[in-house]
C-alpha cells in the first residue's frame, strides 16, 4: 500500500484533524513570530485542501467512503451502528471543496487585512475551528455528530463576528447570532433524542432505513419540522433570515466570506435530512415539503432584493443580496423536491427536476464565489478608506483598478450576467422552474434584474463619480488580499465559462448523492 | 484583599481540593466526572486562592500567557493521543494501549474498579484536565484583573 492510498484511506479524519491540530498549535506557533504563523496556517490549509482533491478523486469516481473512527472492525454489531461513523459522498465532498475554498482565500486575505490587529492568534485559532466545524458538519454520517459540528462552528463564529469588539454593533450581532444559534441547536437536539428514543440509532443511514411508510408517526413528522426549522434558521432563510445581515455586514470581511460557507453547511443539512434521512418516506405528503422550499425560497429572495435596495452599508447591502442568492439555491432545490416526492407525474418530469436540483446544487458554489469575493472587495474598500457607508464613499476606482475590476467581476456574476459563472446556473433554475410554474421563474428572472439594478448603483455611487478629496491619496489594497480576490475571480470566470466541465464533474455526483438516498443508506449494510 | 482568617482557611482548604480535583480527572474512566470536571474543580480551588490573597498577588506569580500555553498543550495532547491512535492502531482515536502491558493497558475482569484500565481514556482525560484547568482559571483571573484595573481607576 503507498502512502497515497494510506491517505486516501485516512482522508475523511484527517480532513477534520489537520484544521483542528492547527487550530491547537497556533497559539504556540503565534510565538515564533507574524509571517511564521501566518505561513503555517496556509500550510496547514493547503494539506487539506490536498487532501480534500484527493477524497474528490475517489468519491468521484462512484465510490462512497466510509471512515469508522477508533477501530478498524465493522460497525454493525447485531443491528446496531456502535462507533462514529464518516460517510462521505457526492453531495458531502462537494461541500468540504467550498469550505475549503472559501476558507484559503480568506486567510490569505486575512495576512494583510489582519495586520493591524491584537489577539491575531485568537483570531486564526477560532478561524481554524470553525473551518473544522464546517468540515464535520459535512462529512460525518452521524447525526448525534452533526450536532457536535454545528455547535462548533456556531460557537468559534459567535466569537469571530464580535471580534471588533470597540463596535457595540459588531457585539450585537454575535449577540444575535448567539441567541439564534443556540435556540437552533437545541431544537436539533431535541429531535435527534426524539428520534433516538424512536429507532435506537443515530447514524444517518440507520435511522434512515429504520424510518419507513410503516413506522411514520407523529414523532417523526415533529422531528423533521423541529430539524428543519432549526437548520433553515441557521442558513439564513426568511423569515428567520433577521440575523444574517447583522453578522455578515458586522464581522470582518475575512469572516463574512466563511460565514458564506457556514450558512451553507446548515442548507447541507437540511438537504441531506430531507432527501437521505426520510429519503424512504419522501412520497409521504407530510415530508414531501418542496412547495414549502419553494415558496420560502422566492421570499427569501425578494426580502434579500427589497432590503439590499435601501442600505446603505456597502457589506449589510452585500449581505442582503447574498439572502437573495440563498433564495435561488432553495428554489431549485425545492422545485426538484417537489416533483420527486410526487408519485404522479411522468419520467419525463423527471429531467427537469434533475435539471432544478443541479441548478439548485451548482448554484451553492457559485453564490460562495460570487457573494465571497464581493464581501472581500468590501473589505479592501474599508481597508483603504476606512470608510463603509455608501453615500460617504466615491470615485475610489481612480486609486484602485484591481479592485474596481474585481467588483465589476463580482456585480456581473450576482446578478446572472453571461459568461460569469452565476449565469449558468440561474439559467438551469429558470428553465427548470418555469416548468412547474412560470410565475415562479417570472419572480426569480426579476429579483436578478433588481440584484443588476443595486450593484450597478453600488459600483456607480462607490468607484465611480467625482473625486472626493479624502480619498486623493488612498492605495490600492496589498497583494495578499488581491490575490485572494483574485483566485475567487478566476475562479468565477473560469467556472463561467465551462460551466459543462463544472457541471458534469462536481455537480452531477452531488446531485445524484441526494436523489439516490438507497446507496448512501445502503452502503453501510451492504459495502463496508 | 480578604482577612486573615479567610487567606488561612483557603490556604489550608486548597490542598485538598486539588487532590479531590485531581482524583476526580484520575478515575474518569471509572467513576462520575472526568477531565472537566476535576478540572473544574481544580480550577475552583485556584479561583479561592485568586479570591482570598487578590488579583495582584496572583498576576505575580502566573501570567496569562502561560496559562493560554498550558490551554493549548492540553488541546494538543487530546489530539495528539488520536493521532498516536492512528499511527499505532490504524484508525483516529484507536484505543491502542487497551489490551497491552502498558500502563492502563489492562482489561477488567470483574465488577470491581480497577484503575489500570481503559487504554487512552485517562490520557484523554488527563488532556482535558489540563485544559480545563488553565482555560478556566485563565478566564477568571482576566476577569478578576480587569475588574480590579476599573476599581483602581
Amino acid at each position: 500500500m503507498n502512502i497515497l492510498d494510506i491517505l486516501l484511506q485516512q482522508s475523511p479524519a484527517l480532513i477534520v484533524a489537520t484544521p483542528l491540530l492547527g487550530a491547537f498549535l497556533t497559539p504556540l506557533i503565534g510565538k515564533l513570530g507574524y509571517n511564521v504563523r501566518n505561513i503555517f496556517i496556509i500550510i496547514i490549509l493547503a494539506v487539506t485542501a490536498f487532501l480534500v482533491f484527493l477524497l474528490a478523486s475517489d468519491v468521484f469516481s462512484g465510490n462512497i467512503h466510509t471512515y469508522v473512527f477508533g477501530g478498524t472492525t465493522s460497525t454493525v454489531l447485531s443491528n446496531t451502528v456502535i462507533r462514529i461513523l464518516f460517510e462521505v459522498d457526492g453531495l458531502s465532498i462537494f461541500m468540504a471543496i467550498i469550505t475549503v475554498i472559501l476558507s484559503l482565500a480568506a486567510v490569505i486575505y486575512s495576512w494583510a487585512f489582519m495586520r493591524e490587529e491584537t489577539g491575531q492568534d485568537k483570531y486564526y485559532t477560532l478561524l481554524l475551528l470553525m473551518t473544522t466545524g464546517m468540515f464535520g458538519m459535512v462529512l460525518t454520517g452521524d447525526l448525534f455528530n452533526f450536532f457536535v459540528f454545528l455547535e462548533i462552528t456556531s460557537i468559534a463564529s459567535c466569537a469571530l463576528i464580535a471580534f471588533w469588539t470597540h463596535k457595540a454593533k459588531a457585539v450585537e450581532a454575535a449577540f444575535n447570532y448567539m441567541v439564534i444559534s443556540t435556540i437552533g441547536a437545541l431544537f436539533v437536539l431535541l429531535s435527534i433524542a426524539f428520534l433516538y428514543g424512536k429507532y435506537d440509532a443515530l447514524n444517518i443511514a440507520k435511522l434512515a432505513s429504520r424510518i419507513t411508510p410503516v413506522s411514520f408517526s407523529f414523532i417523526d413528522k415533529l422531528s423533521l419540522i423541529l430539524l428543519l426549522a432549526a437548520l433553515t434558521m441557521k442558513a439564513g432563510i426568511a423569515p428567520m433570515h433577521m440575523w444574517l445581515p447583522d453578522a455578515y455586514g458586522r464581522a470582518p470581511a475575512s469572516i463574512s466570506i466563511i460565514l458564506v460557507g457556514a450558512t451553507q453547511a446548515s442548507l447541507y443539512g437540511v438537504f441531506r435530512i430531507c432527501f437521505t434521512l426520510y429519503g424512504n418516506v419522501i412520497q409521504i405528503p407530510e415530508v414531501s415539503l418542496g412547495w414549502i422550499m419553494v415558496i420560502l425560497g422566492l421570499i427569501t429572495m425578494l426580502i434579500g432584493v427589497f432590503m439590499a435596495m435601501i442600505q446603505i452599508d456597502f457589506k449589510k447591502l452585500i449581505a442582503y443580496g447574498a439572502l437573495a442568492e440563498l433564495g435561488y439555491m432553495f428554489l431549485g432545490v425545492g422545485t426538484g423536491l417537489t416533483i420527486l416526492s410526487n408519485p404522479q407525474l411522468s419520467l419525463a418530469s423527471n429531467s427537469f427536476a434533475l435539471q432544478a436540483m443541479k441548478g439548485g446544487i451548482f448554484h451553492i458554489i457559485n453564490d460562495a464565489l460570487d457573494v465571497g469575493l464581493l464581501f472581500l472587495v468590501a473589505g479592501a474598500v474599508y481597508y483603504a478608506t476606512k470608510e463603509s457607508s455608501l453615500n460617504n464613499l466615491g470615485g475610489i476606482a481612480r486609486n484602485m483598478k484591481y479592485t474596481t475590476v474585481f467588483f465589476l467581476i463580482g456585480l456581473l456574476a450576482v446578478s446572472g450576467i453571461p459568461p460569469m459563472n452565476g449565469f449558468a446556473s440561474k439559467l438551469l433554475i429558470y428553465e427548470s422552474v418555469y416548468q412547474l410554474n412560470p410565475i415562479l421563474a417570472i419572480i426569480a428572472i426579476l429579483a436578478s434584474i433588481m440584484l443588476l439594478a443595486i450593484m450597478v448603483k453600488v459600483f456607480y455611487s462607490a468607484f465611480l463619480g467625482p473625486k472626493i478629496d479624502r480619498f486623493q491619496d488612498i492605495r490600492e489594497a496589498p497583494k495578499s488580499m488581491l490575490i485572494a480576490m483574485g483566485i475567487l475571480a478566476s475562479l468565477i470566470i473560469f467556472f463561467g465559462l465551462f460551466p459543462d466541465l463544472i457541471v458534469n464533474t462536481l455537480v452531477e455526483p452531488a446531485v445524484k448523492a441526494i436523489t439516490h438516498p438507497t446507496s448512501y443508506i445502503l452502503w453501510l449494510t451492504g459495502g463496508v | 484583599m480578604m482577612s486573615k482568617i479567610v487567606k488561612t482557611i483557603a490556604g489550608i482548604s486548597f490542598p485538598f481540593i486539588t487532590i479531590y480535583g485531581l482524583y476526580v480527572i484520575a478515575h474518569g474512566h471509572l467513576t462520575p466526572g472526568g477531565g472537566f470536571q476535576g478540572g473544574a474543580i481544580v480550577a475552583s480551588g485556584l479561583i479561592l486562592l485568586l479570591v482570598a490573597y487578590g488579583t495582584d498577588w496572583i498576576i505575580e506569580k502566573i501570567k496569562e500567557s502561560h496559562l493560554s500555553i498550558l490551554e493549548s498543550l492540553g488541546a494538543l495532547g487530546f489530539i495528539g493521543v488520536a493521532f498516536l491512535g492512528l499511527i499505532f492502531g490504524g484508525m483516529f482515536f484507536t484505543n491502542f494501549i487497551a489490551g497491552t502491558s502498558m500502563l492502563f493497558g489492562g482489561i477488567p475482569t470483574s465488577t470491581a474498579a480497577n484503575i489500570n484500565t481503559g487504554g487512552t481514556l485517562p490520557l484523554m482525560n488527563f488532556a482535558v484536565g489540563l485544559k480545563v484547568i488553565a482555560g478556566l482559571f485563565a478566564i477568571v483571573l482576566v476577569m478578576a484583573y480587569a475588574i480590579s484595573k476599573e476599581e483602581g481607576e
